[in-house]
């Protein structure tokens, strides 16, 4: 025996030596090992420190429920994961593991001063405590608290890992490949049905790879089923959640374990449909609860087995066992024959089965029944234990390097709660067993409570001599919860196991409580004198094991979190020193700053150019519906609220949509083709909102109605040409179309041609400006646009981005849906009764403009604000008081919602709400801000040319 | 992630592709003018919040786009059925 590990047994690869790092030692392990076997196999006992006392912590189980061996690994920049437990970390040439929650180290912990002044830290210690005053607990307490009790240090760098993810569907998907899962697949897989196994470990097998002499028909199960064609076998894969219809999640890890191929997706994220799910997951060993039962060295008697048979490591050199289970003779039997000397067997009940007495005496073990332990010596490992009879109270020491508990099984039944399926109560195994579905599932094996482990007595708490007030007896090993606290809880009269759970923090570390929930559900029960089926059972809520963000988030992060939409044009912009903003999803020019320009500059100049020469501006993202039908007018003429049966062929009218509560929602100029054609538009943000409301009423309220609703959006490249030039350099480039003034005024649109390519040429402003809109079939955008460009140079042509567009609509009072409205904004709170059909009958929100608040005065109007101070240009969303000397808190009246340098006027321009606003024209406001309260006196909107003159040209 | 009967469709598709509109068989009054205050607060406001059966309409909007009305239970969060607009309550 070297070290710790046995001459002969376990699957580990003898010939292939792996050399590793904990805490910075170098150790060496065999190819097949966890982190948890090769260190126990080098003698190492202490892994951690706990979570509230920083008690010294060794491993528990061999699986994914160890609550202690939490560990972190460090994969080089960027690539840290804490909390990993070390029983699920496989070794590899190069891992790089440390222990957490210790300072300065492991074996010198200061923080263990928490566990001398434990009795100052009961239950509820924290809500207790640091209640006064109440500002330190953001600045001081909390702080101080999370770096004192904690587990590992998040990463602080962006994970430069790579993680994939993919839909799969299946007829049958098997969740554990141990026995019951194995066989379960090798009964269907003849059949033609799409088997999906799934299982956490590297391996299959399950409990079967701590049993040798299932080791044959395991690998005569695993080449079957490899073979077969329709089944997949993903191993290191955990089935972490069941949702709705048979729908799972699981990540698989893909390269932890082998960092060579570090080049592929570390992770994979599997959502797989199936028809039908067989939950195989097995069940978790209890351990038992009695003081010290925490000390390095104090483990489950199923893990002990796991680690002699599947890794060939003993546990320890003078084993003993603790049990209330048959199932930990059967343990210590195997231990035995694998070459681990075994101490003693102490059992807490009086009779045990006769064949298990007489195997003891075969294999010369000797037996204590009707005994408790009571104590453990050693810090950071198990030196000797004290046992006690039950019977005459007598207590006696017993040398140990090891104490093994076996304290009964609990069927693993999370994914099987998690897809809602009801539990049943089983008195005689002391656990909730699997009982009505709710989906398509079935259990199989231990998870459904059935086992061949043999029986156990039920028990909370060990019997003990020994003040129980004074006992460290730990029933949530990870969240250092004990027997005490439990306890604690119900006598300040907490009778819900919900409530018990979150108050004493049972349950609720990162391991969920797999090792601890029914030995709390016990001690509350006892304490309440009540059955275990009246106090409630808490949830179980996915993930089964902590997962990784990365494989949750899987592609969707950086440029691809959501989709940048970009217009045909966007190129140009980016070619030409575009500073770009996101509008909804699209990415739009804000500005296109020259050499050495700011934004102010640039807009500025763009602005200019537009009121003086020409501006060019990219409009495609505006929201596009082609409205055809015979009842297209009927249609538009319910939705909106203005008329629109009038409106001629050619012409184009601006749309004001309100939601039935009578409310703006969106707006847009739109045009009639043809009688039964119409070209709408909507917002940039509100394209597929407006799409959505006028499907809905189409379909659900006027189905008679025969109209058909295309979204043309993306079918169509928009370029605004806007400016007192804009005529004269369309005029040489457009044929089919008379441009004159007479012949095509503002609002209308004609159909024709421009540089050949057929348009839909819109006569409209957002400026004030003579304006155009011309719409092109998309991949035409950036060729017209740089025809465009080309020929307007004479007339110095200047691309604008929407900074400028906005500046030069709030000039002319032109709203935006969305910044000048909120939502509770109707068309007279904007000013915009004018669009308004009156002697319409009915339109989408015109019942609700008569509602009792709408009629009420003292509503927020939309008006203009112009400082007294012209260079003051006030924030946007700057709250606004009619009386700057009242007492704080103030009465605000309202707010700014638009606010912008105009250089055509040559002072600061803003938008305002404000309650009964267009009543104050000429009065003064105050609008507070950082530093100074300035006034602004109420203006009409429209700031620039308000009686259209330059439009009208 | 729940699997929705699209009535027109006549598939069973993932919730994703839909989108909730809200409760069903609430009919927009044929002539909202004659509506009293109180009638039309009723319509526009009031809605049921019930434990069990919900009648609600979805949309298969990243399908064939249409509404259609379907009976869910908000408890167990199951769809009892789905069918088309314009079809009598279930």
């Amino acid at each position: 025996m070297s070290g710790f590990r046995l001459e002969t047994g376990g699957r580990v690869d003898r010939g292939q030596s792996v050399q590793f790092s904990f805490d910075g030692k170098t150790y060496q392990g065999f190819a097949g090992d966890t982190l948890a076997s090769a260190l126990l196999a080098n003698g190492v006992t202490l892994f951690g420190r706990s979570f509230k006392y920083h008690r010294p912590r060794g491993v528990m189980a061999a699986g994914s429920e160890e609550p202690n061996a939490l560990i972190s690994v460090d994969r080089g920049a960027g690539r840290f994961t804490p909390n990993l437990r070390a029983t699920n970390v496989e070794i590899h040439a190069g891992l790089n593991a440390f222990s957490q929650n210790r300072w300065p180290s492991l074996k010198r912990d200061f923080g263990a001063i928490n566990d001398r002044l434990g009795m100052f830290f009961p239950a509820g210690f924290y809500n207790k405590t640091f209640m006064w005053p109440r500002s330190f607990w953001e600045k001081l307490y909390e702080p101080a608290i999370r770096k004192m009790a904690g587990l590992g240090d998040a990463p602080t760098a962006e994970d430069p890992d790579t993680y994939a993810s993919t839909y799969a569907h299946c007829d049958l998907l098997i969740v554990g490949a141990g026995p019951a899962g194995i066989d379960t697949a090798l009964e269907v897989m003849g059949s033609n049905k799409r088997i999906f196994l799934i299982d956490e470990q590297d391996e299959l097998g399950g409990g079967a790879l701590a049993d040798p002499s299932l080791w044959p028909w395991l690998e005569r199960s695993r080449k079957a089923l490899i073979d077969a064609p329709n089944v997949t076998i993903l191993a290191r894969t955990t089935a972490f959640g069941y949702y709705h219809d048979n729908f799972i999640g699981a990540v698989q890890r893909l390269t932890d374990h082998s960092p060579d191929n570090s080049d592929s997706p570390r992770e994979k994220l599997w959502r797989i449909r199936a028809g039908e799910v067989v939950l195989a997951q097995g069940a978790i060993e209890r351990p038992l609860v009695f003081d010290g039962n925490d000390t390095p060295g104090v483990m489950l008697s199923s893990a002990a087995k796991v680690f002699a048979n599947r890794y060939g490591v003993a546990v320890g050199r003078s084993v003993a066992l603790m049990a209330a289970h048959d199932s930990g003779w059967h343990d210590v039997f195997a231990l035995a024959k694998a070459g681990v000397g075994i101490k003693a067997i102490i059992d807490v009940r009086k009779d045990v089965d006769s064949a298990l007495t007489q195997e003891a005496d075969r294999l010369d073990i000797k037996v204590y029944l009707n005994h408790s332990v009571t104590g453990v010596n050693g810090r950071h490992q198990v030196t000797s234990i004290q046992i006690c009879n039950n019977g005459d109270n007598l207590s006696a020491r017993m040398d140990c390097d090891t104490l093994l508990m076996a304290g009964g099984w609990t069927p693993s039944v999370h994914l099987w709660s998690h897809s809602k399926g009801s539990l049943a109560w089983r008195d005689d195994i002391g656990a909730y067993v699997p009982d009505q579905p709710n989906e398509n599932v079935r259990c199989a094996g231990a998870c459904s409570g059935d086992w061949d482990f043999g029986s156990g007595a039920i028990i909370d708490v060990l019997p003990t001599l020994k003040d129980q007030s004074r006992i460290k007896a730990f029933v949530d090993f990870q969240n250092d919860v004990t027997a005490k606290d439990i306890k604690l809880a119900v006598r300040e009269g907490f009778r819900s196991i919900e409530h018990i759970k979150r108050y004493t923090t049972n349950g609720m570390a990162t391991d969920q409580g797999k090792t601890s929930n029914l030995n709390g559900l016990q001690i509350a029960s006892t304490a309440l004198a009540k059955p275990v089926t009246d106090i409630g059972l808490t949830s179980f809520r996915p993930p089964y094991t902590p997962q990784t963000f990365g494989a949750l988030a899987g592609h969707a992060k950086g440029a691809l979190f959501q989709p940048t939409r970009t217009t045909n044009i966007d190129g140009w912009a980016d070619e030409n020193g575009a500073v770009f903003e996101l509008v909804a999803q699209w990415r739009r020019a804000r500005y296109f700053p020259k050499m050495g320009e700011d934004m102010h500059a640039a807009v500025n100049r763009e602005c200019v150019a537009v009121r003086s020469s020409l501006g060019i501006f990219d409009a495609s993202t505006l929201g596009k519906i082609e409205v055809v039908g015979p009842d297209a007018a009927e249609f538009l003429n319910r939705m909106y609220t203005n008329p629109w049966k009038a409106l001629e062929p050619g012409r184009c009218r601006y749309g004001l949509l309100l939601k039935e509560d009578g409310f703006i929602t969106d707006d847009g100029v739109s045009a009639r083709l043809a009688p039964d054609r119409f070209h709408l538009t909507t917002t940039t943000g509100g394209a597929a909102r407006v799409l959505n409301m006028m499907e809905d009423y189409l379909q659900t309220e006027w189905p008679d109605l025969d109209v058909w609703l295309t979204s043309t959006t993306e079918q169509y490249a928009v370029i605004a040409l806007q400016g007192p030039n804009a005529r004269k350099l369309l005029e040489p480039l457009v044929d089919g179309i008379d441009l004159s003034a007479d012949a095509f005024p503002h609002m209308a649109i004609r159909e024709g041609t421009i540089c050949g390519i057929p348009t839909r040429l819109f006569r409209v402003s957002f400026t004030g400006e003579l304006g155009f809109e011309i719409n092109v079939p998309t991949a035409y955008g950036r060729a017209l646009w740089e025809r465009l460009m080309a020929e307007g140079a004479r007339y110095n042509i200047t691309p604008y981005g929407t900074e400028a567009m906005h500046v030069l609509r709030a000039e002319k009072g032109f709203i935006i849906v969305g910044q000048d409205t909120d939502g509770t904004v109707t068309p007279f709170d904007a000013g915009l009764d004018w669009a308004v059909g009156k002697k319409k009958p009915d339109f989408v929100g015109k019942r609700s403009m008569a509602r009792p608040d709408i009629v009420a005065s003292g509503r927020k109007q939309l008006v203009g604000l112009l400082t007294d101070d012209p260079n003051v240009v006030l924030e946007e969303g700057a709250q606004i008081v009619a009386d700057p000397r009242q007492p704080i808190p103030m009465t605000m009246i309202g707010h700014v919602t638009s606010s912008y340098w105009s250089e055509a006027l040559g002072r600061s321009i803003a938008l305002a709400l404000v309650a009964g606003g267009q009543g104050m024209m000429g009065d003064t406001l105050y609008i507070p801000m950082p530093g100074k309260t300035h006034e602004a006196k109420v203006s009409g909107m429209v700031f620039y040319d308000a009686e259209g003159a330059r439009l009208h040209v | 992630m729940i699997l929705i009967h699209c009535p027109y469709c006549d598939e069973k598709r993932p919730e994703i592709e839909f989108a909730n509109a809200g409760q069903a068989h609430v009919a927009r009054p044929l002539d909202p003018s004659s509506q009293s205050d109180e009638e039309w607060e009723a319509y526009l406001f009031i809605r049921a919040n019930p434990r069990g059966r919900h009648h609600e309409r979805w949309r298969h909007v990243h399908g064939c786009g249409r509404f259609f009305n379907a009976v869910r239970d908000t408890v167990t969060d199951k769809f009892e059925t789905t069918y088309k607009a314009g079809e009598p309550r279930r």
